[in-house]
């Protein structure tokens, strides 16, 4: 037994500990959504945080030791982003249709999205940093990040609550469109994956392109125009009434 | 190869966007200054092929990326512990308002194409 605590304690202390741990659980929650029809409550993001942080406070191990195994996942959301190009890229022609149409969608729909969340959280008298952590909330998580320290929020906070609102839109997304009457032909999926990637980023964009292809490439492309319009609009905005 | 190449012009195009994002007076992160550098540069066929081999894995298994950040939660707990109902409806609320004002607009605005054409 003292041999078992002695190796767990070794284990739990490598880098190897939290790398392996994020992805043998991710593969496991992404076969149970693979295996029930991809039901939105199975999503596997969402049952990967929860399994692993009710674990690490459950073995009270620090979540610093977690993420230094973990960091190399986390690292490659800076490619991810970058790689975001060939979306936009594979859709240049329709996106220069229509291109002010989806910039004055992305924007309004980002924006009403990160104003209602600051306003709300103003009206409810929560703590000005957490009501500016929110304003990033629409894009994804690094960039949010950095979006959050620019204007006086709390990056840490502000990936959280990115990571949440991506969940909330990937959970809710399909009841919400049936109650509003979005339906399935090729412009609806068009309309329901841009809408997905606006507000709920990689990880709505993800759950489109599970669901369908054209909802997939809108999301894509949505979530890389959010990137681009929020890390300009909110800067812009601070400095203007900061 | 392939992927490895695509691997290195996607950290290259990072490394360039993160030294522009320093020099530059616009407040634009590092990997969003890498994308709109490497947006145009995909016409070149080489790029793209590389390029396209390592980004539609990152792409399509981006969702995992997210959870090392996603269980940082547990750190904050302390401070979104005593606020947590209110900041899950404010998630709630504004997640989906932004949604239907999103669908809201691209109807209205392609509406409006189909009327003229």
């Amino acid at each position: 037994m003292a041999d078992f605590v002695e190796l767990w304690t070794y284990l739990s202390a490598t880098p190897l500990f939290g790398l392996t741990a994020t992805l043998l659980v991710y593969v496991m929650c992404a076969s149970v959504y693979q295996h029930y029809d991809q039901s939105p409550w199975l999503n596997p993001v969402l049952w990967s945080i929860v399994l692993i942080g009710a674990s690490l406070l459950w073995l009270g191990l620090p979540y610093q030791r977690y993420f230094s195994g973990a960091q190399f996942i986390h690292f490659l959301l800076g490619p991810a982003v970058v790689s975001l190009a060939l979306p936009l890229w594979l859709r240049r022609t329709e996106l220069r249709q229509h291109f002010g149409r989806l910039v004055l969608a992305g924007f309004l729909g980002g924006a009403v999205s990160a104003l209602s969340a600051y306003g709300l959280a103003r009206w409810l008298l929560l703590p000005e940093s957490v009501a500016l952590s929110l304003i990033p909330k629409s894009v994804t998580a690094p960039v949010a990040m950095g979006l959050a320290q620019s204007i006086g929020g709390i990056p840490e906070l502000a990936a959280v609550f990115a990571v949440l609102s991506g969940l909330i839109g990937a959970l809710l997304a399909r009841s919400l469109f049936a109650l509003i009457r979005v339906g399935q032909t090729k412009e609806d999926w068009t309309r329901r994956g841009f809408a997905l990637g606006t507000v709920s980023h990689g990880i709505g964009a993800a759950r489109a392109i599970q669901v369908n292809p054209q909802a997939g490439a809108y999301a894509g492309l949505a979530l890389a125009m959010q990137v681009v319009l929020a890390s300009l609009w909110i800067p812009a905005l601070f400095v203007f009434f900061g | 190869m392939q992927a490895l190449i695509g691997f290195t012009l996607l950290l290259l195009f990072q490394v360039f966007g993160e030294a522009l994002s320093r020099v530059l007076p616009l407040q634009l992160p590092g990997p969003v200054i890498g994308l709109l550098l490497l947006w145009p540069a995909l016409s070149n066929t080489w790029i793209l092929q590389h390029v396209r081999a390592v980004a539609e894995f990152l792409l399509a298994n981006l969702s995992l990326l997210f959870v090392p950040v996603g269980v940082g939660v547990i750190i904050h707990l302390d401070v979104l512990g005593p606020i947590w109902w209110q900041v899950g409806l404010i998630l709630l609320l504004s997640t989906l308002l932004g949604l239907v004002v999103t669908v809201a607009v691209l109807v209205g605005l392609f509406r409006r194409e189909g009327d003229d054409g």
